[in-house]
């Protein structure tokens, strides 16, 4: 079953045409990557299933809750799609002021209003399901690529977001680091979570991807299954 | 070649010739303050380049005697001393009163006028204030470093009356009505200017000190006060003197008695008398630690009050601007214009002043308002600039967790901007500790008005100078020392 449907995505910024028509499904516990040179509208479309960016035409449904051109989500529908979508952008963008842990707990306790003892605990269970439980009181400029990337994916799954997008995830971690990253994609997936990544590394889509959507100057088309 | 040591002998002749016309034989060169008003000096209404008052025609009698031509020169009041000092001119005359500390750093002239200390009150007022006892409690407004201020200090401490100071003898008036002060103690050729004025005051018949009017001149130029001494007993001894004081409607009787004292060999008492003043460097600066300690704390709680509004009145300001809908944003720039385009001086005044027939602000939270919304404009815009210059990753990052608009600025883009803009605040602190000293235009005595105060009655700036100084180090060095560990602690 589809959790995520993406239908004639168009997204422009001013009169610069970014995505065009692009259309795609991915299932609960599915791994899906686009893959395509830097420029080709990767990163806009999962900027536009997250919610960042306005969309030009066509629509995408997040388990119910469906974003449409030139509307701008607010109040209560604002807050579904964020139960549902988190994003694991290609810097991170740790927030610069706040320990690790308080990265992750910010949100559930200000957003879902979670209790912020509760709230703390799972950010630290989450930490050790990622492996860097010790570094929960660095602050963001103290970690390594690898740590901060890690710490974005446990802030994203702390709103427990049935689709977890995620830009360029390799970009920044060397080889050894790129096999780990994989192993908590692979577990994410087999737990049910639909992962959607863009990326450009062909090893790492080998190894962690169910399929691969390709796309072309803002196109897009189908390739492997 | 030739043609350049042409111009250099042309700008040597141009250059000398300049100095020759300053020194001029021919010329008397006098100083006042054309501030100080008529009766004394003031511009001439019917041709403002010129000035008239009694002092230019003493001047011009003082110059007519020597065989010079007088030239006036404008020289603020409180700076008249030290420019006497340093030979700015020959002699000063705009109402300057004999007193030891001048004896002892000038050569003073024999007195050509005696004035009296008088209250000046509202005339409802009249049965009840007759003497500065009767005014225990009471704000009596005055003119700083003068005969008159030192009644009230005098006064402060026997009868728990409250000096204010001005820095005008126009507005201690004015505020008088407002019913600011309850009193005002100044000589009666001001007084007089005052009632006749300000219609609703009157000023009591009783003494309250005698002082006399003198030319200043550096002490250096002993002979040329010698020469003039003699030139102001033959005005006296022919009637020239009270031709003039007749003419301004300043004479009276204690004149001819002065007069007489002095033409039979008598020098007045005033500059006789032992005083407070002439005291080493260190007993003066024992006896005025204690008020210039004071003044330091009202310009510490004045400071830290007015950054606190600065920094409140700032960041609406910014939020206005970066998340405003459009008419907002173009009135809060006009705002900050407005504001960071006008000097802080006029502010003040406007408030105070200019506002006083709206709503009666008090010296000292007017004072507040004043650097407060004068900073705030400046804070502003330090922390505009610092929202944006937070990374927009950051606020996709809020945006996509969920984060409201508001809470993305209290959570994430506040804080972050807070850090970059601590550095900036922290130096807009430390200038407004010493733009405080501004607000002494209007009646608030901090430090640096202390200093001058201090440093007027003991004749010099060097101690008094040394000690504010160190009072204002000791107020800013330990915030920077602060916001530097603060800094260290979310670098770390």
């Amino acid at each position: 079953m589809a959790v995520l449907e993406v239908s004639g995505l168009e997204v422009s910024r001013g009169a610069r045409s970014l995505v065009q028509n692009v259309s795609f499904t991915v299932e609960r516990g599915e791994s899906v990557t686009i893959m395509g040179a830097s420029g080709s509208g990767k990163t806009s479309v999962l900027r536009a299933i997250a919610g960042l960016d306005p969309i030009a035409a066509g629509h995408i449904d997040i388990d119910g809750v469906r974003i449409r051109p030139g509307h701008v989500l607010i109040g209560h529908a604002r807050r579904a799609l964020y139960r549902r979508v988190g994003m694991v952008f290609q810097f991170h963008h740790l927030f610069e002021h706040l320990t690790a842990l308080h990265n992750v707990w910010l949100a559930p306790v200000h957003v879902l209003n979670q209790p912020r003892k509760d709230a703390e605990r799972k950010a630290l269970e989450l930490l050790e399901q990622m492996g860097i439980a010790a570094r929960a009181h660095a602050m963001p400029r103290e970690l390594s690529g690898g740590e901060a990337q890690r710490v974005a994916i446990a802030r994203a799954l702390a709103m427990g977001p049935q689709v977890l997008l995620m830009d360029e995830p390799t970009a920044s971690l060397d080889p050894a680091r790129r096999g780990d990253l994989a192993a908590i994609l692979r577990h994410l997936a087999d737990r049910g979570c639909a992962l959607l990544t863009a990326s450009h590394d062909e090893d790492f889509v080998r190894s962690c991807a169910h399929r691969v959507l390709t796309m072309a100057e803002g196109r897009m088309n189908v390739i492997a299954g | 070649m030739k043609r350049t040591l042409g111009i250099i002998v042309l700008l040597a002749s141009v250059g000398l010739s300049q100095r020759a016309s300053a020194q001029s034989p021919n010329e008397l060169r006098w100083g006042g303050d054309a501030e100080g008003g008529s009766p004394f000096v003031e511009a001439d209404p019917n041709d403002p380049a010129r000035v008239v008052g009694f002092e230019v025609e003493i001047a011009s009698i003082l110059a007519e005697g020597l065989g010079r031509t007088p030239r006036f020169l404008q020289v603020g009041f409180t700076s008249l001393d030290a420019a006497a000092a340093r030979g700015d001119f020959d002699v000063g005359l705009s109402g300057i009163e004999d007193s030891p500390a001048r004896r002892s750093r000038l050569a003073v002239t024999i007195p050509y006028y005696q004035f009296r200390e008088v209250l000046t009150i509202r005339d409802a007022d009249a049965a009840t204030y007759r003497t500065l006892q009767d005014l225990r409690g009471r704000r009596v407004a005055t003119l700083g470093a003068t005969l008159a201020y030192d009644l009230l200090v005098d006064a402060q401490t026997k009868f728990d009356v409250v000096p204010v100071v001005y820095e005008d003898d126009v507005h201690p008036y004015t505020d008088l009505i407002l019913g600011r002060v309850d009193a005002v103690l100044l000589d009666d050729v001001l007084a007089e200017r005052g009632v006749r004025r300000n219609p609703g005051l009157v000023n009591q018949p009783t003494d309250v000190g005698t002082g006399y009017y003198v030319g200043i001149t550096a002490p250096e130029h002993a002979a040329l006060r010698d020469q003039m001494n003699e030139i102001l007993l033959r005005a006296m001894k022919d009637g020239r003197l009270e031709t003039i004081f007749r003419r301004w409607n300043m004479w009276n009787d204690e004149q001819p008695r002065l007069y007489a004292r002095l033409l039979s060999g008598a020098t007045p008492q005033s500059g006789e008398q032992p005083s407070a003043q002439q005291l080493s460097g260190w007993e003066a600066a024992v006896r005025y630690l204690p008020a210039l300690g004071r003044a330091a704390v009202v310009t510490f709680v004045l400071s830290c009050l007015s950054m606190t509004l600065a920094v409140l009145v700032g960041v609406l300001t910014a939020s206005g601007r970066v998340y405003g809908p459009p008419p907002l944003r173009v009135l809060l720039t006009g705002w900050v214009e407005l504001i960071r385009g006008t000097p802080l001086l006029l502010q003040l005044f406007v408030l105070y002043f200019g506002l006083a027939v709206v709503v009666e602000l008090p010296a000292f939270i007017a004072a507040l308002i004043g650097l407060g919304l004068n900073y705030a404009a400046y804070e502003s815009e330090i922390y505009r600039g610092a929202l944006e210059a937070v990374p927009p990753g950051q606020l996709d990052a809020a945006r996509a967790l969920g984060l409201s608009e508001r809470q993305t600025l209290v959570l994430v883009r506040g804080p972050q901007a807070f850090r970059l803009a601590l550095p900036p605040m922290t130096n807009d602190f430390v200038a407004l500790l010493k733009d405080s000293s501004l607000v002494s235009v209007i009646t608030v005595v901090e430090l640096t008005k202390e200093t001058s105060i201090f440093a007027a009655n003991i004749g010099s700036w060097l101690l008094p100078g040394a000690m504010c100084a160190a009072m204002y180090l000791a107020l800013s060095l330990p915030l920077a020392r602060l916001a530097r560990r603060l800094e260290r602690a979310w670098k770390k």
